[in-house]
């Protein structure tokens, strides 16, 4: 029997069809994705990276909502001229709290992988308002809107709580202070600064938009921004600690 | 009504479904209530008010419709069920005119963009994914499942499979549409690029799909023909493919069940792998095979030929099936992903260039001895000049995928260039092509009110293709060149906003080149209207109602 015959046993079956189909399309992703989830070397151990804070968080989910990743990647790759302009090249690790991930595909606008502490609240405010008004050529959408939206309280704890459902390491601590979190960092006169800087260690606590008045998302997306890439020490960080 | 007619009743699927409807409007309702924020509560009120319209819809029928279901077959000839292909077949026209508008407005918006009017609803980050997904999902989509409905009926000669089911399928899938576009612009969104819809979309789209394996196999089933036709092949691969790859990257956490946003349960590298695993095989089964079942049926039919070689369709459909889902790490080259997975990636991303050689030529040849009617027939010239780009596209990808030429263009718009290589010129082509075939067919109809204006809207489009993808390859080439220049003293020649500014000319000649496109499927959507509206009756010849013996 050659094989085109022998091939005729899928063509008149139909349920052999599915069946064959479904084993060879499951080889690749089964070979690519599961080692992903048990070799240790995929994401290497390095200090400082922590789960992002409440405000932080609801800055990020700004990030996702207004499809930031569609003009901005986050992901600096270890080629010379991208290590000039944008820094140390990114690690797995970097993003291991991220759901979803935000690498990005396409860099209409410059990386952000390591945009925290680049440039001031200040500047970042102004901008997001009105890109034009900092940088002329700029493409940007203007988001002034985010100033005009208080950061939702209501909600928060069970946010950080998801997050522990699907692998982020929040404490019961971290949970059920979220809104007493999310107000410390916004305002630095806050009485509970002490409290959240324990929580989130090298966390910064300040007014990012400037502006009086509750948490909103302008404050929010700012300092999610402003901490981005800024977690690990890379003056300390050991290229070679983790060579296999 | 019924009284008077004491034999008719209702179908289980009839009351079945106006029972789930119903509880499905109710529960809806509450959700739409107990809403902890207004996109939700906008979405679980409309799905209350399409629950409703579904009783109202399955009522109405079940009034209007004679007492027995249409049968499965009248004097020995399949009855074949073209009302849901008719409607699948108008969507796509209208999400594709829809799906290109938004386009060119997100390409002028980066060439001006005053055009984001800087309100939420209208910014860039906001309606590309309303673009992509409209003119992937909600145009491409709705090609699909018109073209599978009808190419599995008349080469398995029976009657589709259900009765409310592929009305189901298709009102369903375009419900699903609906939300994710709606969605998009109130910023629901996962920003997982071409999986943006929200948990309760997502698992709408599941059960959609499930019912569309299940009518489509079980016409299969009840061919009668012996083998299944290579086109079946093709769309059968297309919709389980999709199914697992659905499944594998939306597994999602909603933080509440009234609410709209959630969390995605794969995180960092995994998500990444997870995400491009699903996005690079949404070209491959969505846009690759799918669009290969169309042109299998179409071509042959078009061009009266048979298809060139059935070994090479056995040996290009298992080899394709199988490289592609190897493919998706190379959108993830020199990044925090492991080595050895881009090296697989890249590796398994060039060999796929040889299976798809081999669709292009099995395409393209299908055309010996009928060469010229290329001459002839515009419509047949769009289905193989979509061939064509098809082949152009699946070279341009495994160049890409190459880590060296990747690193170049990689994060620019030579990678919005190549898609739309493929996305205008091959499933755009292809699925016009199949529209100017399928519309007279559906409609009983001679033939197309103008092939004239197919050869305007051919040439048109084509200019437009041209302008859109060399604009995109000169600006991406651009820009991953400046972004790597040195000045002869070492530092980088160029800040990142100079390379914006260089862009700026070639956002215009894109946009033209958009606005091209979208004019040519103006043309198409009034050739269609008119085939429909004032072409001339196809005559059912006697002889075709002859039992055949």
């Amino acid at each position: 029997m050659s094989f085109w015959t022998r091939h005729q046993i899928v063509e008149k079956n139909s349920i052999v069809l599915v069946a064959g189909i479904l084993v060879v399309i499951a080889i690749g992703g089964l070979v690519e994705i599961t080692p992903l989830f048990y070799l240790k070397s995929t994401i290497e151990k390095v200090d400082g990276v922590r789960p992002y804070t409440p405000l932080e968080l609801a800055g990020r989910n700004v990030y996702v909502r207004e499809g930031c990743y569609l003009c901005h990647s986050q992901m600096v790759r270890p080629l010379r001229d991208e290590v000039e302009r944008y820094g140390h090249y990114s690690l797995a690790a970097e993003s291991m709290y991220d759901h979803p991930f935000q690498w990005g595909s396409k860099r209409t606008g410059p990386d952000l992988a390591r945009v925290g502490g680049k440039y001031s609240d200040e500047w970042h405010v102004t901008h997001l308002a009105n890109p034009r008004a900092i940088v002329p050529q700029s493409v940007m959408p203007g988001y002034a809107f985010l100033s005009r939206t208080e950061v939702d309280e209501a909600g928060l704890a069970a946010h950080l709580r998801t997050n522990r459902s699907v692998g982020v390491p929040y404490t019961d601590e971290q949970v059920a202070n979220a809104v007493a979190d999310l107000k410390a960092q916004a305002d630095p006169e806050n009485a509970g600064v002490d409290a959240f800087t324990k929580r989130y260690p090298k966390a910064s606590a300040r007014n990012f938009d400037g502006k009086p008045g509750a948490p909103t998302e302008m404050d929010a997306l700012v300092a999610y921004l402003q901490m981005l890439g800024t977690l690990v020490d890379f003056k300390l960080y050991n290229e070679k600690a983790n060579l296999r | 009504m019924s009284e008077s007619n004491t034999s008719k009743s209702m179908t289980h699927g009839e009351a079945g479904l106006m029972l789930v409807f119903s509880i499905s409007a109710l529960l809806c309702l509450f959700a739409a209530a107990k809403a902890l924020d207004t996109a939700f509560a906008f979405h679980a009120s409309l799905a209350s008010a399409a629950s409703l319209w579904a009783v109202f819809a399955i009522v109405n029928r079940y009034f209007d419709r004679p007492a027995s279901l249409p049968a499965r077959e009248i004097n020995g000839r399949p009855n074949y069920n073209m009302g849901p292909i008719k409607f699948s077949a108008a969507m796509s026209v209208f999400w594709g005119i829809a799906g290109f508008a938004v386009g060119l407005l997100i390409a002028a918006q980066l060439a001006w963009p005053a055009l984001n009017f800087d309100l939420q609803w209208t910014s860039f980050g906001r309606l590309r994914p309303l673009h992509t997904s409209a003119v992937i999902f909600a145009f491409g989509g709705n090609v699909l499942i018109a073209t599978s409905f009808y190419v599995v009926q008349k080469t398995c000669r029976t009657r589709l499979a259900g009765d409310l089911a592929p009305w189901f399928v298709v009102i369903g899938y375009n419900v699903f549409i609906l939300i994710a576009g709606t969605g998009y612009l109130l910023g629901v969104t996962q920003s997982k690029e071409y999986a943006e819809p929200e948990w309760y979309a997502d698992l709408w789209l599941t059960i959609v799909w499930v019912v569309y394996l299940l009518v489509f196999l079980v016409t299969i089933i009840k061919r009668k023909e012996p083998h299944i036709f290579v086109a079946n092949w093709f769309y059968l691969a297309f919709i389980v493919t999709i199914a697992v790859l659905h499944l594998g990257n939306n597994p999602a956490l909603p933080v509440s069940v009234f609410g709209s946003k959630s969390y995605i349960a794969w995180g960092g590298v995994q998500d990444a792998m997870f995400q491009w695993w699903y996005g690079h095989n949404a070209v491959g089964f969505f846009l690759t095979a799918g669009f290969l079942a169309i042109m299998y049926y179409f071509i042959p039919k078009r061009a009266e030929r048979p298809v060139y070689s059935y070994r090479l369709s056995i040996i290009h459909f298992w080899a394709i099936i199988f490289l592609y889902i190897w493919a998706g790490p190379h959108h993830l080259h020199y990044t925090a992903l492991p080595d050895w997975a881009q090296t697989l990636g890249m590796t398994f991303s060039i060999m796929l260039w040889m299976p798809s050689w081999g669709g292009m030529i099995n395409g393209l040849m299908t055309l010996s001895g009928a060469w010229d009617k290329l001459r002839t027939d515009p419509v047949l010239r769009m289905l193989v000049v979509s061939v064509a780009f098809y082949g152009m596209a699946t070279f341009e990808g495994p160049l890409m995928s190459i880590k060296v030429v990747n690193s170049l263009s990689h994060y620019t718009d030579w990678t919005i260039g190549h898609v739309h290589a493929g996305a205008l010129g091959w499933v755009g082509f292809v699925s016009f092509g199949a529209l100017y075939c399928l519309v007279p067919w559906l409609w009983d109809r001679k033939g197309l009110y103008s092939l004239k204006l197919v050869n305007w809207h051919f040439w048109i489009a084509t200019i437009g293709i041209v302008l859109y993808i060399s604009a995109m390859w000169v600006s991406g080439i651009l820009q991953g060149l400046m972004w790597r220049a040195y000045t002869s003293l070492g530092f980088l020649e160029y800040s990142f906003i100079e390379t914006v500014e260089a862009m700026h000319p070639f956002y215009i000649i894109r946009a033209a080149g958009g606005a091209l496109f979208l004019i040519g499927s103006l043309i198409m959507a009034y050739n269609l209207w008119m085939t429909v509206r004032l072409g001339e009756a196809e005559v059912q010849s006697p002889v075709a109602l002859q039992p055949a013996e």
